[in-house]
Formats: C-alpha cells, structure tokens, sequence
C-alpha cells in the first residue's frame, strides 16, 4: 500500500497512526509498523509510547502476586501490642472497624474502601483485561472496560500509603508498649514494591494501542 | 531520549489540526465524533467545565480542612484521663518527645502538603483562566507533583485508624478517634478530585510558542 492511498482514500487510517499527547495536545505521528522504541512528547516530554518486551506478561504475573499479597496482608495480624500483660493483636479488618460506631461510620466504610475493596477490585479489572493477552489470546469481552476501571481506580488504591501510616503509627506507640510486627505488615511492605514495578511497567498509551491492534487482527 | 513518532515543527495541536484527541488513550479523531473508537472514552477538544470543577471541589476542601485543624483528631484516654489531640498538637507532641523525623512527616503530610496542594491548584487554575502561556514546563510540573503527592495526605487518617484499633488496653489507655479524621479524609478527597478536574491541556493551549 502506497502513502498515497492511506491519504486520499481511507483517511481512518492516517488518524489512526495519529497520537496526540493526552498531556498538552501536540500531534505526533506514529505508524504501528515504526521500530519499537520509546517516545516522547516533543512539547511536554511526557512518554507517550513505551514498548517493552514482554510487559504484558510482567504487569500481568505483578497483579497476580499483588493479588496474593493483599489477601495475606488481609487475614493475617500486621501488629501486636503487649503492655503491663496485656495483649493486643490488630488486623486490617480491625483497622477498619475502628470507626465503626456511630457518626464515624463513613470514615470505616472509606478505610476499608482505600485499603482493600479498591486496590483489589483494580488488580482483578487489570488481570481481566491484560491477562488473556499476555498468553496470546484475544482480549476478552469488556476488557476495555475493565481497564478503564483500572485506571480510574488508580489514586483511590491507597494500600501503599496504608504500610506508611503503620511505620508512622509504630514509631508513635514505640514508648508506650512492646510492639511486635506481624506476618501481614511484611505482605503489605512487599505489595508496596510490587505496586511500583509493576506502575513501572505500564505505559497507559502503549496497552490502549495492543488492545485495539488485538483486537482488530491485521 | 529518542522520539519515535514524527511532530510538526512547530508544534501543533489536535485543536489546531482541527482534529479531537482522546484524552486517555491518544487516539485522534474527526471533530464529529464523540465517544472514542479505541477506549470508549468521552470526547471533548478542552473540557470547558474543567475550571469550574477544580474551583468547586477546591472550595469543598477548603472548607473540609478547617474543622479538620480544630477538631481533635484523636481522643486518648489514659488512667481515665481524656486527652484530644488535633493536628498541630499530635506533630508539637511529636516533637516534644524528640521523634523529629516522624513529627516532620506529620507535619509535611497533613499540614504542609494540604496547603502547599491548595495554594498550587489555585495558582494554576488562575493563571491559565487569564490566558498566561509563560512558564509551561514549570507549571505542568507543578500540576503533576501535585497529582502525584495529594494521595499521600491520606496517612493521617490510616494512622489514626490503626492507633484507635490497637490502642484498646482497657482502663489503662484507649484510643478514640476524633471528628477531623473524617473531615480531614474528606478534606483530602475533595482535594484529589480538584486536581483530577484539571484538564492539563489548558496549561499548553496559553503557551505561546506553539501559537506561532
């Protein structure tokens, strides 16, 4: 196929090759069959492409892990306090239902969303719509959606920020009672690091172009 | 760094081009369309509700963040003595028992970052309200340092949360969280929606180099 015929006949074609930068807008030209390699906004410099061999299957087996981690960090208890023969064990469930009387109940219901519900909901709509790809197969149906699921949950997944609070709140007991870290503050600790290689690994732009390439077989 | 794609030089639009791009994917468009053929998303050139948005829900932080400061953030009982702690006072204690480093991450948490976060958003929608194309680089990674960091005030509220469950001990001390935790959440909420409002694209459409 000549350039020419791209331009005079099927102008979908040319918009297709088109990227515009979602930061500030500037147009860029990059046909699917270009050297697989990264790029930038020549104006803003945000990446606009980000190729890498085998991300897929990484951001895929990083979910996977994530999702067992979060369910460790879930059931098993992350502290135990011990002062003047009394103990103390907390979980994340425990976490959660401490504002669970009264007026504070929303805050609960909030925790519980930040910490567990949404960071677990946007591991499941990630491996829903990355994991059939990542063994080659055809996306599965709605998995569009499920990744704009997964974007959108992105700052509200704030199971990282939780394993902080937990340093800050030891620090702060630390002189009052023994402390104890327990088996599920580590699986949090690891999940922190597992969320930022595998945040590492996506590049927004470059899975919404292999969903639509797989989708529509050339 | 290599570019892989090609761009006009100088730069130009998908507005300028006549053209509608995807804010989330990329993807380019007639200006005809409305929903994108790649992601679903909705299509719009700028988002001209954008600045209202980020104004209003500014307004809703703003107004979250005062009885997150006056309100205790925890009501500590030790030996039957009740104590509240807000904010400012949790960091002052903090400091008073020579935990330097984590009274300063208090502080640059849920003082520091929630102001410096207002003063930012309010800047920016400003600027870009008024036309002003200076600054671009800078301003944009202002807007994205702002995005990225705004999440993290949430600390306070997680620690608060953990304190209140652990710290059940009886008549010897428990812990109590306090009205401005749930403000202050809210507070940080509000925040992060104002920020997410922004279309970032209005920062470069000022930009006079590209106008050109």
């Amino acid at each position: 196929m000549t350039d020419e015929s791209k331009i005079g006949f099927r102008p979908e074609v040319v918009l297709a090759d088109l990227v515009a930068c979602p930061t500030c807008d500037t147009l860029h030209q990059m046909p699917a069959g270009l050297p697989q390699m990264r790029a930038r906004c020549v104006r803003c410099h945000r990446v606009l492409i980000n190729p890498r061999k085998s991300a897929m299957t990484n951001i895929v087996m990083l979910a996977i892990t994530a999702t067992v981690l979060m369910l460790a960090a879930i059931s098993f208890p992350f502290l135990t306090l011990q002062s003047h023969g009394l103990m103390k064990k907390s979980s994340v469930i425990d976490t959660i239902m401490a504002f669970s009387d009264g007026i504070m109940l929303p805050l609960s219901i909030a925790v519980a969303a930040l910490i567990v519900v949404l960071p677990l909901l946007r591991l499941l709509a990630l491996l829903y719509a990355l994991a059939p790809m990542a063994i080659g197969w055809a996306p599965a149906e709605g998995a569009e959606k499920a990744f704009r699921l997964a974007e959108a949950l992105k700052p509200w997944a704030m199971a990282e920020i939780f394993v902080v609070g937990v340093a800050v709140a030891l620090v702060k007991v630390a002189g009052l009672a023994q402390l104890t870290i327990g088996p599920a503050f580590w699986a949090f600790a690891a999940l922190v690091l597992v969320t930022v290689l595998n945040d590492n690994f996506m590049c927004r732009l470059t899975i919404w172009r292999t969903l639509e390439q797989r989708r529509t077989p050339h | 760094m290599a570019d892989a794609g090609t761009a006009q030089n100088p730069p130009l639009t998908a507005r300028q081009a006549g053209l509608v791009a995807c804010h989330r994917c990329g993807r380019v468009h007639a200006r005809t369309d409305d929903t994108c053929v790649r992601c679903g998303a909705r299509l719009s050139s700028r988002d001209d509700t954008s600045l209202q948005r980020v104004w209003a829900w500014l307004f809703a932080g703003l107004v979250a963040y005062v009885p997150a400061n006056l309100y205790p953030m925890l009501e500590t009982t030790t030996l039957g003595r009740t104590a509240d702690n807000t904010l400012m006072g949790g960091v002052i204690e903090l400091f008073i028992h020579g935990s330097y480093g984590i009274a300063a991450i208090v502080f640059i948490a849920s003082i520091m970052i929630p102001v410096g976060k207002f003063v930012a958003i309010a800047y920016l929608a400003m600027v870009v309200a008024r036309g002003d194309g200076r600054l671009a680089h800078a301003r944009h990674r202002t807007y994205e340092v702002v995005e990225f960091i705004g999440r993290w005030s949430m600390i306070d509220v997680f620690v608060v949360a953990i304190l209140s469950s652990l710290i059940q001990l009886g008549s010897a001390a428990s812990v109590k969280p306090g009205i401005a935790a749930l403000s202050f959440a809210l507070s940080v909420a509000f925040t992060m929606l104002s920020a997410m409002s922004f279309d970032s694209r209005l920062i470069w459409d000022a930009d006079k180099d590209a106008v050109a």
